[in-house]
């Protein structure tokens, strides 16, 4: 019997400090053999410290066909950059 | 409590070696709960200090400034949204802390304690207050504990225009009317004082101090904080024209650094115990939105909870 496994997202943290980034996904059976494998898998080099699995169906992803309308309440509201404001070159810590 | 010798030795080691702390490591219980305390705090700040500025956003006098404020007010809330999920990272809930702040067990910067009696106040504000936040958590950037020194990058890279925003206000009233110039004057000597206790007791009588800068929870010690933003203040003011409320205030060659007057220590004891002008008013308002809020989480879990049965009978 060939039945899929679930798909798993695997988040890597190269360094204690950083944040997990997003790397990418493998098949498995649960989440202990989604661990070991995204070891084995993305992490072969040491390239982390940490690794945080979660099961594709639970992320809930934007839609690319909206993301103009979703983003654009941003556009027009440049006074949330320090840049918008003049303060005179003469003053420091500003 | 059991001691963990090796684990206790690897916490400090990593300390030691500037390696961040994460959620899932062992830390002492103590470096926990101290970081509860100040992240919750730090959280309930930013939330408390919607109020003095939200009280000017009906009244500000353009669209622009308006706009401005509500941006301004809008990364408050931003801020401590982030600084409470750090915090949850540490076991605590959010739920717990929200009861914290509106019992009165914990506490919030007392500088949001102060009224806001004119405009010149949101100058005031974003270029002191903001200033000396700045001040404080540019080093909480590197802050030994993961989740919270994260969440201090994303808050330092947004809190850049509040101070900007304040100073240009300042410029404005103090390039103005005579008036104008005055309003600016009183809103500096109004908050001079109490920005200047927002660094916290000094160092011989701050008892947290020593621990959190053992622990690299803290950098810089509250005295040596407090002495920056002077130092960094001074000239900004004397740009505008404005004059310092301080007759002790003078730059000292051989120390580089600005002496200034002693601190009403009486005053700040006073406004942390909940005897400020405005810690009734403040908890009374955040209690009334949180009570008047709870049908609005009400409805939102309640419409979750059918929009789930309705899609798993479609299955």
């Amino acid at each position: 019997m060939d039945t899929q496994w679930p798909l798993w997202e695997v988040f890597i943290r190269s360094k204690q400090g950083l944040d997990h980034k997003h790397v990418g996904s493998l098949h498995a059976a649960d989440a202990q053999m989604a661990m070991e494998n995204a070891r084995d898998v993305y992490t072969r080099r040491r390239e982390g410290v940490s690794i945080w699995v979660v099961e594709s169906k639970h992320i809930h992803a934007s839609n690319p066909d909206e993301q103009e309308a979703f983003f654009d309440p941003a556009d027009d509201k440049a006074y949330r950059h320090p840049t918008f404001y003049e303060v005179p070159d003469s003053l420091t810590h500003i | 409590m059991v001691t963990h010798p090796d684990l206790q030795n690897q916490f400090d080691l990593q300390v030691a070696e500037d390696q961040r702390i994460e959620p899932k490591d062992w830390m002492p219980e103590p470096y926990r709960r101290t970081l509860v305390r100040q992240i919750s705090q730090h959280a309930h700040s930013e939330i408390v200090g919607m109020l003095p500025e939200g009280n000017w956003i009906t009244r500000a006098p353009s669209l622009r400034r308006k706009a401005v404020l509500l941006a301004k007010v809008q990364d408050e809330a931003g801020h401590g949204l982030y600084l409470y999920s750090a915090a949850e990272t540490l076991g605590t809930s959010r739920e717990q802390m929200i009861d914290d702040l509106h019992s009165g067990k914990a506490k919030y910067s007392s500088i949001f304690n102060y009224p806001t009696l004119s405009w010149a106040d949101m100058g005031a504000i974003g270029w002191l207050v903001d200033g000396a936040a700045i001040m404080n958590q540019v080093p909480l950037c590197r802050t030994s504990y993961g989740p919270y020194a994260r969440a201090m990058v994303r808050i330092c890279k947004e809190e850049s225009f509040h101070q900007r925003q304040g100073y240009e206000i300042m410029m404005t009233l103090a390039k103005g009317s005579e008036a104008q110039r005055a309003m600016a004057q009183d809103a500096l000597n109004r908050w001079w004082w109490p920005v200047l206790m927002m660094f916290g007791p000094k160092d011989d009588e701050s008892p947290n101090t020593a621990l959190s800068m053992q622990w690299k929870i803290k950098r810089f010690t509250n005295d040596e904080l407090r002495q920056k933003f002077v130092d960094a203040t001074v000239p900004q003011a004397e740009y505008l024209g404005l004059s310092i409320p301080d007759p002790d205030l003078k730059w000292n060659e051989t120390r580089g650094h600005y002496d200034f007057g002693s601190i009403n220590w009486d005053e700040f004891w006073e406004v942390v115990k909940g005897n400020g002008p405005c810690n009734r008013q403040r908890l009374e308002a955040r209690r009334k939105a949180h009570e008047e809020g709870a049908w609005v989480r009400e409805a939102a879990a309640a419409y979750a909870k059918k929009r789930m049965t309705n899609s798993s009978n479609d299955e």
